[in-house]
């Protein structure tokens, strides 16, 4: 348990809102969202004055850009929490804010705890008393929901599979441990090959998990899907239509909508992570062509692609040039306003996809059958989902990168000679993150093991 | 009875085994003036087990008794006949210090040493009662014939003696181990005041002369030619003086046991106490352990004046009958004659929970616990906790403030915050792997994690603590001097490197970064460093692992730093846990139970989650004064 580090954590309702904030507090969230940050002329967060906002681009580790952001930096103590405090407004959706997220988690951050920023705030003397009552039913309720979420998917698949990295660790650490503590006893050592096989085994598999973690984890995130389609051909429309709301601008100006806009919307029984993106043209608009570039962006990440085709036009470059960009994604074909006439060519259309549904959002048209299709293509069953399945599963990532870290530093630590003793610490530190998914702890059950698999004892 | 005024003494000792010596010495030491109560004065400072001294995280223990001012290093120092660096080979991080001891020798030393200390008194007497006034402060004690003595402090210290149960086979009796008289009415007195007792049980194998081994057909273990003292102040250790041997049980061995498993009172219900995992007897290896064709069997002598053998590896309660069966099956032991039979014993002791890490009773002031009578195991358990019961009943006698460890500077620190917040269901044994900071606890810098405390006590005489300045400004001075300073490609360099196939250099390069490659180290270096001061073997090796191992040291530091955060984040006394809103019903009784000191230790109670943990900060923030 820290009380001191460096948290971060989405403060906006997730999946809502035209921006998300990301808020980082800790005496290193200057230093943190640094690593993420890079403006176009080289200025710092850290040389920031306290209180201002600085214009530029969350960034990966490589360097490439995740989205334009605006960060504030506010210097202790007149912040929320009485620490530093650095948030990163960038554009709302789920998929650039968790990525964003991500990328201040893996720079040294800690995913806070529900509640926690209140509780620092406390904790820090900028709340009175009468507000702890408050806060300490925040922490209740947000843990014991929490909780639900987190029992709920420990019976799944993915806490399996921690389940068999951390059994595997703890039989490597109880190996090496029984031999020390039990030094004259007649027992088979394993050789040092083989505990750094078994350390690079967990590795590759908490890799596999923190990749099925990016990729989808469709049961848990839903289903990632951009609305793709040439300018003006209705996509706004069909996200007003499937989420019942006037969300994007929609006008009959072509090139109106310039950033994605992303909204979760249950359809057949699964769950979509819908991005409307920009139109996509070939343009020479410089402010359009970053929307361009984007569309295709998010287009690439997708799970699904939902391609809007013109049932008053034939099809033309603009359509051809989008469905060269699809390269076998799993794709539907929605041909839009197919109240009169079917001007495209549906044979070229069954090249990119045998899913054409002839649809018209002004008519509600097709709407049972996209639902139809959606179902047939990701059902699973009866999944219950949950509001805190993507904070969850962050915080699931956010363990399993300590513990790839830690099992890192032991492999180079091994690899360069050093003996095999002084890896418990990594291995040990791999084991508790992976503990933190699943609340159990560590010395205690090492012991156990040994006493259990292993027979010691004068 | 008729009883009469015998006395007056701050601090009783009742019990004089590993942890009662220690307790009596370190209470003495400090000024008290002391009693110490054995029920038999030949058993003093007794090994009824294995006549041996250390081992993993035991040799630890005893290395911070000696730092702290402790006898045990010392007393098996003089005393050893063969003694061997456990894990060599495994990096110095987790050597361990193990020696056979002169069972006889180990306890006439020990008494002899206790007779001669200034403001101690030893009387052997059982103690029957301790009177505990009004509020629960511990009052006076009374010998059986008798004699009452007004104290002022009680330490009870009585291993497996009190209620103490021997059992063989069907056959059972009440008695202390090696054939002493048991404790029994002291038990019921500590029933009476409230405290409640449980039942625990170990066990110890048979000895057998050794004119009737055959030793041709065992393996032979020396000792070490170079041999490290466990006492930082010894400076000549001698040398070892026998071999042990080891030999194996076989599938007869065991088809003897299970045939006659049903005679067990393991298995016929007739044992109620918990005993030890790591302490299995035969039978129950045998049983757990079936598809392995044998076991290991260690033959260890008990001393030089005697031909008695311990058969380490073959506790039994078994009867004597299949005992004798079974040590006949095996290898070099075909004609065997067995001196002492296998035993079980079962005893009565606390739920260490009632202790705070003082080892004072939460709410007896004054009487305090220490040893087995805790829940612990091991000799090397017992003194360190004796130490430090001993050194916090004479400070609260001699008005100081009180002396406790924790997790973070030493396994004595981790031994009683186990037993204390974490409580124990079987004998506790110490094993490294208890320990989350055991890189920075390791055996070869006990001194420097702990003589400035004992100084600080008085435990650590001016001389002592003169010389261990000394080595730590040596090293201080000589790992600055090689991180300062730079070989280069030379010929002679670029050979040594060659001599131990590390990477040669192109450049100039510290030779703090050379010792850091694992191939090489800071006394193979020692041709290449001209300007080397001459420093001992000691802090050489200090040099080496601190230099060496700094990457890790560091990582255990940080970890370190965060842990003593919570540790200084003091909850009140008086706080009362009914108050703070938001708790668990679980978690309310269980602080309420172990009663935590501070923010650190509550968040090591079972049963108390982070969110209790949560709830109760905000609440100490709230009440802060």
């Amino acid at each position: 348990m820290r009380i001191d580090d460096t948290i971060a954590a989405v403060s906006t309702p997730a999946g809502r809102g035209g921006i998300s904030i990301i808020r980082i507090s800790g005496a290193e969230a200057i230093a943190v969202a640094d690593k993420v940050f890079k403006n176009e002329y080289g200025k710092t967060l850290s040389g920031a004055v306290s209180h201002t906002i600085t214009h530029g681009f969350a960034v990966r580790e490589d360097g490439s850009v995740i989205d334009e952001v605006l960060c504030t930096v506010m210097k202790a103590p007149h912040t929320y929490t009485k620490e530093d405090v650095v948030e990163i407004n960038c554009h709302g959706g789920i998929i650039s804010t968790r990525e964003i997220l991500s990328a201040v988690l893996g720079s040294g951050a800690r995913l806070a705890q529900p509640g926690e920023f209140t509780k620092r705030a406390f904790l820090n003397g900028r709340m009175d008393l009468c507000e702890a009552e408050s806060v300490i039913d925040i922490i209740n309720a947000k843990t014991s929901d929490a909780h639900s979420v987190s029992v709920h998917q420990l019976k799944g698949a993915l806490s399996e599979s921690i389940g068999k990295i951390r059994e595997r660790l703890l039989m490597l650490t109880a190996h090496l441990q029984v031999l020390i503590d039990f030094a004259d006893e007649d027992l088979e050592p394993l050789s040092d090959e083989e505990y750094l096989a078994g350390i690079k085994e967990a590795y590759t598999d908490i890799e596999k998990l923190i990749y099925t973690a990016d990729r989808g984890k469709i049961l848990k995130d839903g289903v990632k899907t951009a609305i793709v389609g040439k300018p003006n051909v209705g996509k706004s429309s069909l996200l007003n239509l499937l989420y019942g709301d006037d969300r994007a601008i929609v006008t009959d100006i072509e090139g109106t909508t310039r950033d994605a806009i992303e909204e979760t919307v249950s359809l057949g029984g699964v769950m979509l992570n819908l991005a409307d993106t920009a139109g996509i043209r070939e343009t020479s608009d410089a402010i359009e062509k970053i929307g361009v570039e984007k569309s295709k962006s998010i287009m690439e990440d997708a799970d699904l692609v939902i391609f809007m085709a013109d049932a008053t036009r034939p099809l033309d470059p603009n359509d051809e040039y989008i469905m060269k960009s699809l390269g076998g994604k799993n794709t539907i074909v929605l041909i839009n306003k197919s109240e009169g006439e079917i001007k495209p060519d549906t044979a070229i259309l069954k090249g990119i996809s045998d899913k054409i549904i002839e649809f018209s959002v002004k008519e509600k048209k097709g709407l049972d059958v996209l639902e139809k299709t959606i179902s047939e293509m990701f059902s699973c069953g009866e999944i219950a989902q949950s509001d805190d399945a993507v904070v969850t599963s962050v915080r699931h990532k956010d363990a399993l990168i300590k513990s790839k870290n830690a099992l890192k530093s032991a492999i180079e630590a091994i690899e360069s000679g050093i003996e095999l003793n002084m890896t418990f610490i990594d291995i040990e530190n791999a084991i508790s993150a992976l503990g933190e998914i699943t609340g159990q702890t560590v010395a205690e059950e090492i012991v156990d093991k040994i006493f259990h698999s292993f027979c010691v004892g004068k | 009875m008729r009883e009469y005024y015998a006395g007056e003494y701050d601090v009783a000792v009742i019990g004089g085994g590993h942890a009662g010596c220690e307790a009596a010495l370190a209470s003495a030491r400090l000024g008290a003036s002391t009693i110490l109560f054995v029920i038999n004065m030949d058993t003093l400072a007794n090994m009824p087990c294995n006549p041996c001294i250390g081992g993993t995280a035991k040799g630890h223990l005893v290395r911070e008794i000696d730092a702290l001012g402790g006898e045990m290093g010392k007393n098996a120092d003089k005393t050893f006949i063969q003694s061997r660096m456990l894990n060599k080979g495994k990096g110095p991080a987790v050597y361990s210090l193990r020696v056979q001891s002169d069972r006889r020798k180990y306890q006439d030393e020990m008494k002899h040493t206790l007779e001669n200390t200034a403001n101690l008194d030893l009387k052997q007497a059982e103690i029957v009662e301790i009177e505990f006034d009004d509020v629960g402060a511990v009052k006076s004690v009374l010998t059986k014939i008798g004699a009452r003595y007004k104290v002022r402090c009680a330490i009870i210290a009585t291993g497996t003696y009190l209620k103490g149960k021997v059992i063989v086979g069907d056959v059972s009796y009440e008695s202390g181990p090696d054939g002493v008289f048991p404790a029994n009415e002291l038990s019921e007195c500590l029933k009476r005041a409230g405290i409640q007792v449980r039942r625990f049980k170990t066990g110890t194998p048979a000895r057998v002369n050794r004119n009737s081994i055959d030793f041709s057909k065992m393996e032979v273990q020396v000792g070490d030619e170079d041999i490290t003292p466990f006492s930082f102040e010894t400076d000549d250790i001698g040398e070892n003086k026998v071999v042990c041997h080891l030999t194996y049980t076989n599938e007869e061995t065991h088809n003897i046991i299970k045939d006659n498993l049903h005679l067990s009172p393991l298995y016929s219900g007739m044992i109620e106490g918990v005993g030890p995992r790591y302490c299995p007897s035969i039978e129950d290896k045998v049983v757990r352990f079936a598809d392995k064709s044998r076991h290991q069997l260690f033959v260890e002598p008990m001393g030089l004046d005697t031909e008695e053998m311990y058969i380490q590896g073959f506790s039994s309660s078994l009867p004597e009958e299949v005992q004798i069966k079974m040590l006949h099956s095996v290898a070099g032991l075909e004609n065997a004659k067995m001196m002492r039979t296998a035993y079980a014993i079962e005893y009565d002791c606390i739920d260490s929970t009632m202790l705070r890490a003082t080892l004072e009773f939460k709410s007896y002031p004054g009487l305090f616990g220490a040893g087995q009578f805790n829940g612990s195991s091991g000799y090397e358990e017992a003194a360190a906790q004796g130490l430090i019961a001993g050194i916090n009943a004479a400070l609260k006698c001699l008005g100081r403030g009180e002396f406790t460890l924790d997790r973070s500077e030493s396994y004595i620190g981790t031994l009683i915050d186990d037993l204390t917040i974490k409580g124990t269901n079987e004998p506790y044994r110490m094993m490294t792997s208890r320990s989350e900071y055991r890189l920075l606890l390791r055996q070869d810098n006990a001194d420097l994690r702990l003589t400035e405390k004992g100084y600080k006590l008085g435990l650590i005489a001016e001389e002592r603590y003169r010389r261990f300045l000394k080595k730590k400004k040596d090293i201080e001075d000589e790992i600055a001097r090689v991180e300062k300073k730079s070989v280069g490609p030379s010929p002679m360099v670029l050979d040594l490197l060659n001599e131990y196939s590390s990477t040669p250099i192109t450049t100039g390069i510290k030779l703090g970064e050379l010792i850091r490659r694992p191939e090489l180290s800071y006394d193979i270096l020692a041709p290449i460093d001209s300007d080397r001061p001459e420093l001992d073997k000691y802090t050489a090796e200090q040099v080496n692992i601190q230099i060496k191992y700094d990457g890790y040291i560091k990582k255990q530091v940080a970890q370190v730093e965060q842990f003593k955060k919570l540790e200084l984040k003091k909850i009140p006394k008086d706080i009362n846990y009914d108050d703070v809103y938001g708790l668990r019903i679980e978690a309310r009784q269980k602080l309420d139970k172990i009663r935590p000191e501070s923010v650190g230790q509550a968040s090591r109670i079972s049963g108390v989650s982070p969110a209790d943990m949560n709830v109760l900060m905000v609440y100490l923030q709230g009440h802060k004064a």
